[in-house]
């Protein structure tokens, strides 16, 4: 537990991270590769408290992003990066491929032009299909498609798993992880001090990269605020295991100018998802789902995917994107203060994460602070929670299955609240080992699963009558 | 030939109807009963309804919460059954060959049958769209009581109790039984889903029982802080800090919807016909994954005929012959057997036709075999009461058997 406790106030660590989303996870491990002492602070009980508890778990190859845009370069480092370190951290991909679906004639025209797009964007694997012909990849897709275009390298990733073995790798490396460390207030006098709900810490540079509260926290380092954070709620439903067979690819729409639809996606536990919605909130905390929108979702599922049709429902949940007043992901740098702020990273922020920490890096050679990089770098591998993978109920010795319907051994849970980066609340223990997360959610397993985290995990469910008893 | 069988029948779940079939197959002389379940202990659901008498029937005499489950062991025990509990059956097989998971690993069993006795589960918030926010304190009653029952916990003090089913009820005497009282108890419907009578409990309690009122919002960032209901077009809110979702069950039948038997759409667990087997003769089920909830006393009878009939199956020769499905629409939302064999056993292990309607009507229930009415009966009837209909000799060799339930204007 120590490496994610508060340091002593006296330490000086070369940069502080400021949000463990999965942005500033990934900027946490690129620095401590770089060889920087780092601390990562995040406000919430966990990592992922923000935007990315909640996304489709894509990722993108750029196809549609503006071109020339930074999004497009980031998020095609970004992929890159993960390609090819992904089998040594253990995280999953399932090579699905995409097809962006025209219903109707007028999506249909616009077609030619995606993948033009797409094309100049440097992406390979565009093509445009018949609707018999993108049929022919994906049997269960309703009947009135048009035409498709095939992006055969989107693909579908474990999105808790990754952000979570960016972290593990950069407190292998030395690096410091606070939670429940809401950053108050920062201040300059040629290092930072930087005030939190944790106590002191002192860092030559800072980056910024609080997510939903990207411009609340530029403002509190003093700086003057050149976006405003814009949440935009997305709803999703997740669909029972037995959907996964009539889903092997993602299904996107045409997008249009303000979203990229509602999509239909298989995920890496064997799941399918249909979601996400675009509203707009106030709101940057509160990720409600409403009845009407998810059983409209549930609706549009069943037009593209027929066989989808009275699935049952194995979760519901919604998640806020850092949407700004613009498109563009709103990168700030304030050399003269070695401040970096990755903001408003809107909607392919795990895509281009590891990307982002890349241009981070490089942005932080400008501070005059050179960095040496560690002789040797520990071996670091997640265990897998990915359906096609084997898994750990199917080795000899795990204790017992607690979770039937995920599959999730005892083995893995002590293992999970023993990891380097142990859950901070009960949600993180699910994210972490798929325990509640599956159909029943939690009716056989949940009361085992609080009885086995109590005392590891600050909040479990029974500790209402605790606090009622003591 | 079975020799090269892990078993004569295995059992998939050892909750009464499960254990009810095993017992009855070795009354029978079945060599060789496998009973699986993926629990530690016997008993199914019956383990965590610590206040519920259970084994009336069955035993002539109750006993309460883990107590029936190992009676059920005693019994098992004592008859030679051979049962392996920390087992969980990961898929199901054409042939009757089934993966199983345990502590060591994987393996492969087979039988001559199978019995899919896994019972079922409540709807969890999910499943429901219930709308809000997604806070700790949001369960189920099975999940409230494994937390009373296995590890002596009450994860709130002042839950709003959704819903008024039997199980319900079970729901206020849990939290009564741990001096916990509930904010409320609500139901969306105009009436109470079990018996009206049910709701002095609560009323007695002072825990104000509201009809027709809908769970429209939760509240709360890491706990339940409050929850929102809308009645008579108001929304109001009620401070609570668990919303407690109860009843409506669902089978536990993920094994037959990721496996060739499929399930049927109105009950959403196995098909059966009037001998209990499945579209595959090879499997039979028994007990609440065939459609819901039922009494444990119930689910053990059912389980011990059902036995009876796989005993009798695997002494005859001959196949049972194609199926005809008995066909139905809303209000009806399920009828067990929902399956009709030409060639099933001479005394079919199920006697009556057991309906459910999705909602509270009043009207003509009939039952036609090739399209002539045979019975038909006009009632008041509800949701969560068992609806029992004679199946008609005759009714195995109709070409088409349909249930229409004509609402009175
Ligand atoms: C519905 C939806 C679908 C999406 N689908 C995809 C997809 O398929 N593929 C893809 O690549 N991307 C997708 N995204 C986008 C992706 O999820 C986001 O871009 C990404 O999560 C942004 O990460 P972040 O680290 O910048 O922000 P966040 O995840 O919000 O992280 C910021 C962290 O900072 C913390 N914090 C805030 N204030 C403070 C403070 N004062 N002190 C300390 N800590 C603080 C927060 O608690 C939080 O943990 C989707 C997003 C949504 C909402
Ligand atoms: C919350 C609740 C309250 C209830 N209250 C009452 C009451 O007051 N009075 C009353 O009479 N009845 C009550 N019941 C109903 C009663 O408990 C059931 O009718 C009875 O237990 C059903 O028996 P069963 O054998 O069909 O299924 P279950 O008892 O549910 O048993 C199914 C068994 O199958 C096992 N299983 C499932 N899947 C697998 C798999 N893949 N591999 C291996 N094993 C598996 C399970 O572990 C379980 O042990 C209640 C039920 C619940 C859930």
């Amino acid at each position: 537990m120590s490496r994610i406790s508060a340091p002593p106030p006296q330490d000086l660590f070369d940069v502080a991270v400021i949000g463990a989303g999965v942005v500033g996870c990934a900027v946490a491990r690129r620095f401590a590769l770089a060889g920087a002492k780092v601390v990562l602070i995040e406000k919430g009980a966990d990592i992922l408290s923000g935007a990315s508890k909640a996304n489709s778990a894509i990722l993108h190859t750029g196809f549609d992003a503006p071109p020339g845009s930074l999004e497009l370069d980031l998020v095609r480092a970004g992929r890159a990066e993960y390609l090819q370190i992904r089998e040594d951290l253990g995280l999953p991909l399932l090579t699905t491929g995409a097809l962006v679906c025209a219903w109707t004639a007028e999506q249909a025209d616009k077609l030619e032009a995606i993948a033009e797009k797409g094309r100049a964007n440097g992406v390979d694997g565009l093509k445009l299909l018949t609707g018999a012909a993108a049929r022919a990849t994906m049997p269960g897709l309703s009947e009135s498609l048009i035409s498709a275009v095939e992006v055969a390298e989107e693909y579908v990733v474990d999105p808790w798993s990754a952000p979570l073995a960016y972290l593990t790798q950069a407190v292998a490396l030395g690096a410091r992880f606070v939670r429940d460390a809401e950053l108050l207030k920062g201040t300059f006098d040629g290092d930072w001090t930087l005030e939190t709900k944790a106590g002191p810490l002192r860092a030559r540079a800072v980056v910024n990269a609080a997510g939903l509260f990207g411009d609340v926290v530029d403002e509190r380092l003093g700086f003057a605020p050149e976006f405003q954070i814009r949440p935009r709620k997305g709803q999703f439903v997740v669909l029972d295991k037995a959907a996964f067979a009539h889903v092997p690819r993602i299904v996107l729409p045409v997008p249009t100018e303000i979203t990229k639809g509602i999509v239909v996606c298989p995920t890496a536990f064997g799941n399918v998802l249909v979601g996400p919605t675009a509203e707009e909130q106030e709101d940057r905390v509160r990720a409600t789902v409403e009845t009407e929108t998810l059983q409209a979702l549930l609706k549009r599922g069943a037009e593209i995917v027929p066989a989808l049709a009275g699935m049952p429902v194995t979760a519901t949940y919604a998640g806020l994107r850092p949407a700004t007043e613009d498109k563009a992901y709103r990168v700030f740098v304030r050399a003269e203060k070695r401040a970096i702020t990755l903001g408003g990273i809107r909607s392919t922020g795990l895509s281009a994460a590891l990307g982002l920490a890349q241009h981070a890096v490089g942005l932080h050679a400008a501070f005059g602070l050179p960095l040496t990089p560690p002789e040797s770098v520990p071996r670091v591998r997640l265990p897998n929670l990915a359906e096609p993978c084997e898994r750990d109920w199917q080795r000899p010795d795990h204790g017992e299955i607690v979770c039937h319907c995920e599959m999730v051994t005892k083995r893995e849970i002590e293992a999970a609240l023993d990891s380097a980066v142990p859950p901070g609340d009960f949600g993180g223990l699910r994210r972490r080992t798929r325990a509640g997360m599956g159909r029943c959610q939690g009716f056989y397993c949940n009361a085992h699963l609080a009885e086995l985290a109590k005392g590891k995990v600050a909040v479990t469910p029974c500790a209402a009558e605790k606090d009622e008893d003591s | 030939m079975s020799g090269d069988f892990s078993a004569d029948v295995i059992i998939v779940g050892g909750g009464p109807s499960g254990v009810g079939a095993a017992l009855e197959l070795r009354r029978r002389g079945v060599a060789r009963v496998i009973v699986l379940d993926r629990e530690p202990d016997l008993g199914g659901a019956t383990r965590h309804c610590s206040h519920s008498p259970f084994g009336m029937r069955e035993f002539g005499r109750v006993y309460f919460g883990g107590a029936y489950g190992r009676r059920l062991t005693r019994e098992a025990a004592d008859l030679g059954v051979d049962v392996r509990t920390g087992h969980s059956v990961v898929s199901l097989g054409m042939d009757g060959v089934l993966t199983v998971a345990n502590a060591r690993g994987v393996e492969t069993l087979s039988a001559r049958r199978v019995m899919i006795a896994t019972g079922a589960r409540e709807t969890p918030r999910s499943a429901r769209l219930v709308p809000g926010d997604r806070p700790l304190g949001v369960m189920t009653t099975g999940t409230l009581q494994s937390y009373v029952a296995f590890y002596d916990q009450m994860p709130f003090r002042r839950p709003l109790i959704v819903g008024t089913e039997l199980v319900s009820f079970s729901a206020v005497l849990t939290c009564l039984g741990r001096r916990v009282w509930p904010a409320a108890m609500i139901e969306a419907e105009p009436y109470a889903r079990s018996r009206e009578l049910y709701t002095w409990l609560p009323t007695a309690a002072g825990i104000p029982v509201l009809k027709g009122a809908e769970l429209v919002d939760i509240r709360g960032s890491r706990r339940v802080e409050a929850a929102s209901i809308r009645r008579n077009g108001r929304v109001s809110p009620i401070v609570c800090d668990g919303v407690l979702l109860t009843g409506r069950f669902t089978p536990e039948a993920a094994l037959c919807r990721q496996s060739p038997l499929g399930v049927d759409p109105g009950s959403a667990g196995p098909a059966v016909d009037q001998d209990g087997r499945t579209a595959n003769p090879v499997y039979f089920a028994a007990g609440n994954v065939l459609r819901g909830l039922d009494t444990g006393g119930w689910c053990f009878r059912e389980g011990r005929a059902i036995g009876a009939a796989v005993a009798e199956d695997l002494a005859r020769d001959g196949d049972a012959g194609a199926a005809v499905p008995v066909a139905f629409d809303d209000p009806v939302k399920l009828v067990v057997p929902g399956l009709l064999r030409r060639g099933g056993l001479a005394a079919p292990a199920l006697r009556d036709f057991q309906l459910r309607v999705t909602r509270r009507v009043r009207g003509r229930l009939s039952l036609e075999l090739d399209g002539k009415t045979v019975w038909s009966r006009d009632g008041a009837w509800m949701p969560e009461r068992r609806i029992l209909v004679p199946i008609p000799p005759d009714a195995a060799r109709a070409e088409q058997v349909r249930f229409r339930l004509a609402e009175d204007a």
